[in-house]
């Protein structure tokens, strides 16, 4: 399945949702609607996973990248997975610890608004 | 002799179609269906790590794929034709600490051979000056797909 990608506001935080797979061929959309989500001023970002299918090294990148962006404004990328496929790629690569991860979009957004 | 064997240009968009196939033959050398999903993403993370180099060093190059289904053991070679000099450093491939607090991890381009590692049963990974070789292997049941000389 190709990627789909769109993207809403919920209390003032811009919820990325992605759907199909990230893999090298299509990460590079997924970089591009973050770069542009972040020169638009959205710094508080969660990525909703739940419907990714498929996710490798090249999306990972790109999730850092993401990271990287909104924090350079001082914002956050929260991710939105409870799929274990998908987690396993994260605690292989010890991204775990770097990134929030959620059971729900509302916890996602719950858990930053706690932190403010 | 491999029970499948491919070879495609190195773009992305057939990474994908690496995948498939690979996860095809998997499936029928009896790779139990709970470790499908291993394959998929350690033959995708290894033809990425492929296709990137063969971009970046040798374009004109195919990739080269290999899945083999005997003896109890599926197994899969990726081939590429950059030499591991050339921007492959044996070093590279650790994910590094992962330090919530600290700098954000860089992401290194040898990030799927660690992913790679985590994943297949067996893993070798073999730097040559004729280019990179990702041997990996899972068990399987080895139904029927051997030549007729190494069936059981």
């Amino acid at each position: 399945m190709d990627l789909k990608l769109d993207h809403h506001s919920k209390d003032g935080i811009e919820v990325v949702d992605v759907e199909g797979e990230i893999d090298v061929y299509t990460a590079p959309r997924l970089r591009e609607l973050l770069i542009e989500l972040v020169n638009l001023g959205h710094y508080q970002l969660v990525v909703n996973m739940e419907k990714v299918e498929f996710l490798d090294s090249t999306g990972l990148g790109v999730l850092v990248g993401g990271l990287k962006r909104v924090r350079a404004h001082d914002g956050s990328l929260d991710l939105v997975c409870t799929q274990e496929r998908i987690l396993k790629i994260f605690r292989i690569t010890g991204l775990t610890k770097v990134f929030g991860i959620h059971d729900s979009v509302d916890e996602a957004i719950a858990a930053r608004r706690s932190e403010k | 002799m491999a029970t499948v064997e491919m070879s495609f240009t190195p773009l992305p968009a057939h990474v994908r179609t690496a995948r498939l196939v690979a996860t095809a033959v998997a499936r029928r050398s009896g790779v139990d269906e709970a470790l499908l999903d291993e394959v998929r993403l350690a033959v995708g993370e290894a033809c990425s790590r492929a296709v990137e180099a063969h971009q970046e060093h040798c374009p004109g190059e195919p990739v080269q794929v290999a899945l083999s289904g005997a003896g109890g053991r599926f197994e899969v070679v990726v081939t590429d034709h950059v030499a591991a000099t050339n921007g492959t450093p044996a070093a590279a491939g650790q994910p590094g600490g992962a330090d919530p607090t600290g700098p954000l991890p860089v992401v290194p381009s040898e990030l799927g051979l660690a992913v790679i590692e985590g994943l297949a049963d067996d893993v070798e990974i073999a730097r040559t000056k004729a280019g990179v070789i990702i041997r990996m292997s899972w068990p399987s049941a080895d139904p029927d797909l051997a030549p007729p000389g190494e069936r059981a």
